[in-house]
């Protein structure tokens, strides 16, 4: 029942880091699109493609957080009191984003647009890579079981600020890849090669971290760059294929295939992180099994995650398929 | 007692750590009633207006659904501080309870959910689904308002009343969950706070066209705008008044020391006066105006019924005289205003009843204008009331606040970081919300979070015909 408790809790990131990775690109994008005047389009496309369902996105993370301090209380305690510190900045970027993209649809005066837009987009970048720190803490073993570890090195090793990397550029890739989708859906030329571009150069950074990330890895976490090169190469090798097929189909073929690939390789990155991590919460301290919460809790975590899905997976699809059939757009 | 008194009192961390949680949960349950019971306004009017083709109530229903939707982003977000700081500040509790704590938030999750997706779909259905559909697309924000309130209000009644968990040695052994959830302090809770909800959302909303018809805008457009909420927050004061009554001689046999702080009370008796206003010191209560016998009266009906005072419970677990006045004060000024909401509606009932209009007298209006901020105060106080009634305990007789609390890393400096943004953010909120105000007196259209891009924005240009 642990097992399940934990394969929750991975589902859970894993549906944050796809689905919210590709907002925080967008957000990443627009601090690069120029100022007002000249990343004006591009912004308000970006803004167009994930206004309905950017909050919605956003629950996974706290699906995540509950489900962790429900069926993990103690690993939960013991990562929040070691990683205080990029977990209270990334709190706080989440608060600047939110209300910073509310509040930029609302105000029309250019200097507020110009607040709101910056706090939205720098936010954007914030947030990813100290959430990736704290992934990168926990996979290189650096949370002790009893908690209140090293509050600056435990987050700022090699393995962690890899991670934080990987999670700002995978999530530019991400959102550049559905916002290509979105121009060619629309036939918005320009933008189309505006974001492949982006796409390219993004993904370009994510290979190379990766690829020097591995070497890293080997001397920072030795027993995790074994185990993703063991168990965990499978999953490293699809992701790596499905991103470069994802790169080759950008502008080919149909609009679809290039932004599942990319999911396809964003969400095998994030299973050969728990492959590899498995059967331990923390470093090779606590298990799965000695973490979990009683089994009537992890039981009803999972008839919750599983009422869940029976409603939000209908009513998600619906919104999608509204959005992206126009029906919500202007005819 | 003052600043160096508490933090005597207190290890270093409690203090910062308590007063963020405070200030953050006090800024996030403002929201609250605009993400639950707001929808279900914005509901009353759509189906006033699609039944009766009524225009006036129509508009109403978008501006209120926008109203919504930026509300919802600010609670969506001030909600995610909530969760990291259950972490971050009560790893204790967390640490220990979150086996139990954590099943009504995780539920939650679910309410949120459903919240989040189908606000947008009514919000982009506005003139793009056809109108009766449309309307039934709101239905689920309003459920989900009613079940997210269930359940973030059973974790905080299971703190207060804990059940469904066997403790052994320090740690949950065996949980119950549905004892959990519905745990005795669940019931009484649940039903004030989600028509405390109804209340404020219907009487600040009343309120902003309270102020338009005080400034002479008495056209239709604005009397539907008052009249809808107003009516709503008319019907349940009175209800709340008598579930009040009804939680208070609950938390009575349930939460005796909440009680004996709530009424001030220093040591075990009958007769026992209701003490309005005053504060203790040194053990007795000053300044207060004593009713006789009227404690007793309410809490079981008769002079002679003995309440258990402050002094029954052993000294290391007695709440500090100050949080005792917070707790006895917060409460005597939520009834207060409680009584004038009523003295308020009671008028309109009136009124109403005599004339079918509104009270003539300008007073009323001046009286509805400030029901929203006077609706708000009764919510606050009742929050503290059962908040700062539970100390020296974070779940009562398992666990103490000063063992929830973290003893890792500088509180203040994250204290200090979420009071400027949150300032940041209510400002934010405020002028956000001053310039829709503005641009719909304009007769303009306003953009919102979760809505479709304005017209002739570069999105829209975008957009092949």
């Amino acid at each position: 029942m642990s097992d399940a408790a934990a394969a929750i809790l991975l589902t859970g990131i894993l549906l944050y880091v796809v689905f919210a990775g590709a907002d925080f690109g967008a957000g990443l994008w627009g601090l690069t699109a120029g100022g007002l005047t000249r990343g004006r389009q591009p912004r308000a496309f970006m803004e167009a493609a994930i206004g309905p369902v950017w909050e919605a996105n956003h629950v996974w993370l706290i699906f995540s957080l509950v489900v962790a301090w429900t069926s993990f209380p103690s690993a939960f305690a013991a990562a929040m009191t070691t990683l205080y510190a990029p977990l209270g900045l990334a709190a706080l970027g989440i608060v600047l984003r939110g209300t910073g993209f509310a509040f930029r649809r609302v105000v029309i005066r250019s200097e507020q647009q110009r607040v709101a837009s910056a706090a939205f987009e720098v936010s954007s970048i914030i947030t990813p890579f100290f959430l990736g720190t704290v992934v990168g803490a926990l996979a290189s073993g650096r949370v002790p079981a009893q908690g209140g570890g090293d509050a600056l090195r435990s987050w700022t090793g090699a393995t962690s600020l890899l991670a934080g990397g990987l999670a700002v550029s995978a999530s530019a890739t991400l959102a550049a890849v559905f916002l290509v989708k979105d121009a060619r859906l629309r036939g918005v030329v320009g933008l189309q090669s505006y974001f492949a571009r982006r796409a390219r150069a993004s993904a370009a950074v994510v290979l190379v971290l990766s690829l020097v990330g591995l070497a890293v890895l080997s001397h920072d976490a030795h027993r995790l760059t074994t185990r993703l090169l063991g168990r965990g190469l499978p999953l490293l090798l699809l992701a790596l294929v499905a991103g470069l097929g994802a790169l080759l189909l950008l502008r080919a073929g149909r609009p679809w295939v290039a932004p599942l690939l990319a999911v396809v390789a964003v969400a095998s990155l994030v299973l050969a992180w728990g492959i590899a991590q498995y059967p331990y919460v923390l470093g090779t301290h606590l298990s799965i099994a000695e973490a979990a919460a009683p089994r009537p809790t992890l039981v009803s975590v999972a008839v919750i995650f599983g009422a869940a899905l029976l409603v939000c997976v209908p009513s998600l699809t619906l919104l999608y398929v509204l959005h992206q059939r126009g029906r919500l757009v202007e005819p | 007692m003052g600043l160096t008194g508490l933090l005597a009192a207190d290890p270093t961390q409690l203090l910062p750590a308590r007063e963020q949680m405070a200030f953050t949960l006090g800024f996030h349950i403002i929201v609250v009633p605009f993400g639950t019971a707001l929808p279900f306004l914005m509901m009353v009017a759509n189906y006033r207006g699609l039944r009766y083709a009524d225009r006036d109530a129509l508009l109403l229903a978008e501006r209120w659904s926008k109203v919504a939707a930026v509300l919802f982003a600010v609670g969506a977000v001030s909600g995610t501080v909530l969760s990291f700081e259950m972490g971050l500040l009560w790893p204790g509790l967390m640490g220990r309870f979150g086996a139990a704590y954590g099943i009504p938030f995780a539920l939650e999750g679910i309410f949120f959910f459903l919240e989040a997706i189908f606000i947008s779909i009514y919000i982009y259905g506005w003139k793009r689904l056809r109108p009766w559909p449309h309307f039934w697309s709101g239905l689920p924000v309003v459920l989900a308002g009613v079940g997210g309130t269930a359940s973030v209000v059973a974790a905080n009644g299971w703190m207060n009343l804990p059940g469904g968990v066997t403790v052994r040695g320090g740690r949950v052994v065996d949980v119950r969950p549905l004892e959990v959830f519905f745990n005795r302090a669940f019931w009484y809770e649940f039903l004030h706070m989600f028509l405390a909800a109804y209340i404020v959302a219907g009487f600040v909303v009343a309120a902003v066209y309270a102020v338009g018809l005080l400034r002479g805008r008495r056209d239709r457009y604005h009397r539907v705008g008052f009249l809808i909420p107003f009516t709503i927050a008319a019907v349940v004061t009175p209800v709340q008044v008598l579930v009040g009554d009804l939680v208070a001689r609950e938390v009575f046999h349930r939460e005796p020391v909440k009680f004996a702080a709530m009424e001030a009370l220093q040591h075990t008796r009958d007769h026992v006066p209701e003490t309005l206003g005053g504060v203790v010191v040194d053990g007795k209560v000053r300044y207060g105006v004593e009713v006789p016998d009227l404690a007793s009266l309410l809490a079981g009906f008769s002079p002679a019924t003995r309440v258990q005072g402050l002094d029954a419970v052993p000294p290391a677990d007695q709440p500090s005289q100050h949080l005792v006045n917070v707790v006895h004060l917060s409460f005597d000024i939520m009834v207060a205003l409680s009584l004038l909401l009523l003295a308020l509606v009671g008028w309109f009932g009136l009124s109403w009843w005599r004339r079918r209009d509104l009270p003539p007298s300008r007073w009323f209006l001046r009286g509805a204008a400030s029901s929203g901020v006077l609706a708000v105060g009764a919510l606050e106080t009742g929050w503290i009331v059962t908040e700062v009634g539970r100390q020296p305990w974070t779940v009562v007789g398992l666990l103490r606040t000063v063992d929830a609390v973290t003893t890792h890393g500088n509180v203040w400096l994250f204290f200090t970081g979420v009071l400027i943004i949150y300032m940041a953010v209510g400002a934010g909120t405020v002028l956000v919300l001053r310039e829709m105000h503005r641009r719909w007196q304009a007769q303009d259209d306003v953009v919102v979070p979760y809505g479709p891009p304005e017209r002739g924005s570069p999105a829209r240009e975008a957009v092949p015909p």
